[in-house]
């Protein structure tokens, strides 16, 4: 079998496997949208702020939910990647002919799928509630694409954790630290609004920041290759980054002969 | 099927870290179509035995060979051959058995049609049919370890590796169980490995049994041979009075060594076996003793294992291995 | 009160009291989450200060530590609450239930753990906000009514938390214990003062009770008070109605022990 077929085979079994636990798919929904719903309605005088860049908070704060949910894909790729080492399901792929990269890349399809499925349902229910996209129709869809590719990007940070650690609970751990990261980017306010130098600093070298902008820029701004390719790159790195170093230690995890 | 569908194995040792030799120097062969029984207490070695076997785990030192391949050298060629259900099923809750099925037999590279059909009929063998359709976190325990059984076939393995398949099961689907393994080495001729904590696994299904201690082999050879080997029946009686017991055991002495028993009761392993039950008796009527039960044992798979280690298997409780 | 009850609460806490100064790992949480807010909201949000109509004398760090500060309050009831939901699992509760005659002790022990843990925590918040140069206008009193605000939402969320735990008795409802204390959180005027707000959130914060407890918090650490009474009775309340849950609860659990 070739390794595109085993890819999809893994890939379709992690996606089952994920939408049938509602507990994973329902949380990745919600947050993100309630946490919109507070920060649109409680910082919607922002705005008035001189030359701040959308007279709705809405649109400003609407791409976060796609950073948060690509940060859901992370943890739950690897909680589920980490599961499967922990229960031997890897050691049983590994007697077929598998190829790892297929396992690892297949096992964080359903971590992945859910931040897609995740993406409509923020970009729906913005579009609902008033959001306004700046480049139109074609803009929309390069949302949902760069909002995927950063998904995938991240499942990559997951499945790292997941065969570095093998364990299920360590990769949860992780999960508050990647929300202080999603904190102290330009989450609520434009680089140029931040007065403190040193938070401004942290969100100026923090990769979601460009992430954000990457986004934020297709809803409020227009075409501009100065967010977008940054944006483009930095979940780039990222994904090429952490599926290396995910293959590396499968390399120690499985010391199939 | 391959002719040669053995396994060799020559001084095999597995390290873990610095100290802990998990496997320590380990020969032995088991022949084609053979079942050969791995027996031993939690953390002896069993896992890390089976884990280099099927080539999940490099060997330290030492070559072994698996239907003619190498296990450290030709991996896919042994994978190839090779069936094998390991410790804790590893199945996914959230998948049904036919899933698993179609998943475990697209990564062998069966079609769509054979995945169906192959499927199908192992499902049956194995009793799951009415199962197959539904999700593998309502299996039972035993339905699990079947499924678990029915993947490890799929690919038509002529050596199969089954860790501790009925560790947990209720007696009748250990007998289920056991009647399949043993239906595949007698009528297809595959070789089975298994690892058992169980004395009556071992017993009644093993065509030969080795058993590992402390990374070591301590024994070898079929039951009824290893049996032999301590040769004597022992006799176990307890007197219907307990202030004979004494007396009782002054008796018993005569016919045999002192043998483990219950603190009610005295035991002795007979010098000339059962044939001698008669003058027994005999001897504690003249004596006045009034017996309240008494039982020959023959001699099983726990004494040979007492008496290699000093220690009884049954009910042994050690922390698990490394490898698992 | 008798003295058993008295003495099997302080059995209690000085079981909790060593687990924390076994591991003081155990207060991370407890401290790490109001720490993330403080330094997300203070540091990131400053320039909210600036918007029209945006008028508070003490500052936005001050604005924003006084949420962070009531946060920590109810977050240390909700980590003692985990704490005895794993002793529940671990069946030391049980243990209690069945040797303690005083069972009200019990629960009292709990609250003065979490009372502790928020002691400590809030020291240490309050030390880390003066050090980065936190403005703080009230008076010593003023600051003291402040503590004793969030110590009243720290036992009224031990208090919920406790009955859960007697509800449950397993450490998997985790996410049941915290969820409605940060929506009642978040329904406040978090990021600035309700005239601010609009729409649906205004409807939420104007009947949220944290609202009258935030902004007299506010009003203390700024020395403008406000809403004081409002605050205070409400505060109570809340405490006491999480009283009267947990020993519904209480009772409830101990049918099934005896």
């Amino acid at each position: 079998m070739s390794s595109v077929g085993q890819l999809a085979l893994i890939g379709r079994r992690s996606v089952s496997r994920t939408f049938r636990q509602p507990v994973l798919v329902v949380p990745v929904i919600v947050f993100p949208l309630v946490l919109l719903a507070v920060n649109a309605a409680g910082l919607a005088s922002i705005t008035e702020l001189p030359g701040f860049p959308t007279d709705r908070y809405i649109n400003f704060a609407i791409v976060v939910c796609f950073v948060q949910g690509a940060l859901f894909a992370a943890i739950t790729a690897g909680t589920e990647l980490a599961s499967d080492i922990q229960s031997g399901f890897t050691d049983r792929l590994s007697l077929t002919p598998v190829r790892r990269w297929a396992m690892l890349a297949g096992a964080t399809a359903g971590g992945a799928s859910i931040a897609v499925v995740g993406s409509v349902v923020y970009l729906v229910i913005g579009l609902i509630f008033g959001v306004q996209i700046e480049t139109g129709v074609l803009g929309a869809l390069a949302l949902l694409a760069l909002a995927i590719y950063t998904a995938v990007a991240f499942a990559g940070i997951g499945a790292w954790l997941a065969v570095a650690t093998g364990s299920p609970q360590a990769v949860q751990g992780v999960f508050p630290l990647l929300f202080v990261f999603l904190f102290l980017s330009t989450m609520n306010l434009p680089l140029d609004f931040i007065q403190k130098d040193w938070f401004k600093t942290i969100a100026e070298w923090n990769p979601l920041s460009y992430l954000i902008d990457g986004m934020r820029g297709l809803v409020i701004g227009g075409w501009d290759a100065s967010t977008l390719l940054p944006a483009v790159a930095v979940a780039t790195v990222i994904m090429f980054v952490t599926f290396a170093g995910a293959a590396r230690s499968l390399r120690g995890r499985v010391q199939r002969t | 099927m391959a002719t040669d569908n053995g396994i060799e194995v020559e001084g095999l040792v597995r390290v873990f870290g610095d100290e802990i030799r998990a496997v320590d120097g380990v020969d032995l062969s088991v022949a084609p179509g053979e079942i050969y029984g791995f027996l031993g207490p939690n953390g002896a070695g069993k896992s890390t035995m089976v884990l280099m076997l099927v080539t999940l785990l490099p060997p330290t030192a030492g070559r072994a060979t698996v239907a003619g391949f190498d296990v450290a050298k030709q991996g896919p060629e042994v994978r190839g051959q090779i069936g094998a259900a390991l410790q804790e099923s590893a199945l996914d809750d959230f998948l049904t058995g036919n899933e698993h099925m179609d998943l475990q037999g697209g990564l062998h590279g069966l079609s769509k049609n054979e995945r169906r059909t192959r499927g199908a009929e192992l499902m049956e063998r194995v009793g799951l049919s009415d199962a197959a359709g539904r999700k593998v976190g309502g299996y039972s325990g035993g339905m699990k370890r079947r499924l678990d059984l029915a993947l490890a076939l799929l690919h038509r393995p002529s050596v199969l590796f089954l860790d501790e398949p009925t560790t947990g099961l209720d007696p009748q689907s250990r007998s289920a169980l056991w009647a399949e393994v043993e239906r595949l080495s007698r009528e297809d001729g595959v070789t089975v490995f298994l690892t058992t904590q169980y004395l009556e696994e071992a017993d009644v299904l093993a065509d030969r049994v080795g058993i590992i201690d402390h990374g070591k082999l301590v024994a070898e050879g079929t039951p009824t041979a290893l049996k032999a080997g301590i040769g004597q029946v022992s006799l176990e009686a307890t007197p219907a009075n307990p202030n004979d017991r004494e007396k009782l055991a002054a008796v018993l002495a005569r016919f045999g060594e002192p043998a483990a028993a219950s603190p009610k009761s005295v035991a002795v392993r007979l010098v000339s076996g059962a044939e001698q039950l008669a003058e027994v008796v005999r001897a504690l009527d003249a004596e006045g003793i009034q017996v309240g039960d008494l039982q020959l044992h023959q001699p099983s798979l726990d004494d040979v294992f007492l008496q290699q280690t000093g220690r009884s298997l049954e009910g042994e409780e050690e922390e698990a291995e490394p490898a698992s | 009160m008798s003295g058993s009850t008295l003495s099997v609460a302080m059995a209690v806490l000085r079981r909790v009291m060593i687990q924390t100064f076994k591991n003081p790992a155990i207060i991370i949480p407890s401290l790490a989450f109001p720490l993330v807010f403080l330094i997300a909201f203070a540091g990131g949000l400053s320039t909210v200060a600036s918007v029209p109509g945006f008028s508070f004398k003490g500052g936005y760090t001050a604005f924003q530590f006084v949420f962070v500060f009531l946060q920590t309050g109810a977050f240390a009831g909700i980590f003692t609450g985990y704490r005895i939901a794993e002793d529940y699992e671990s069946g030391f509760v049980r243990r209690l239930l069945i040797a303690a005659p005083h069972s009200r002790g019990i629960v009292l022990g709990f609250v003065l753990s979490g009372l502790a843990r928020f002691a400590l925590t809030g020291v240490i918040l309050w030390a880390i906000a003066l050090l980065a140069g936190m403005t703080v206008l009230g008076s010593p009193v003023e600051i003291l009514a402040m503590w004793l605000l969030a110590a009243l939402l720290c036992i009224a969320s031990t208090l919920w938390v406790t009955g859960l735990a007697f509800r449950f008795q397993s450490v998997d409802i985790g996410s049941f214990m915290q969820t409605p204390v940060f929506i009642l959180l978040f329904l406040a005027p978090v990021y600035v003062p309700v005239a601010l707000l609009t729409g649906w959130l205004k409807i939420a914060a104007s009947a949220n009770p944290v609202t009258a407890i935030l902004d007299a918090s506010r009003g203390f650490i700024s020395g403008e008070q406000t809403k004081v009474a409002l605050a205070f009775a409400l505060a109570l309340g809340l405490a006491a109605l999480m009283g009267l849950w947990a020993a519904l609860q209480l009772r409830r659990a101990q049918r099934g022990v005896t």
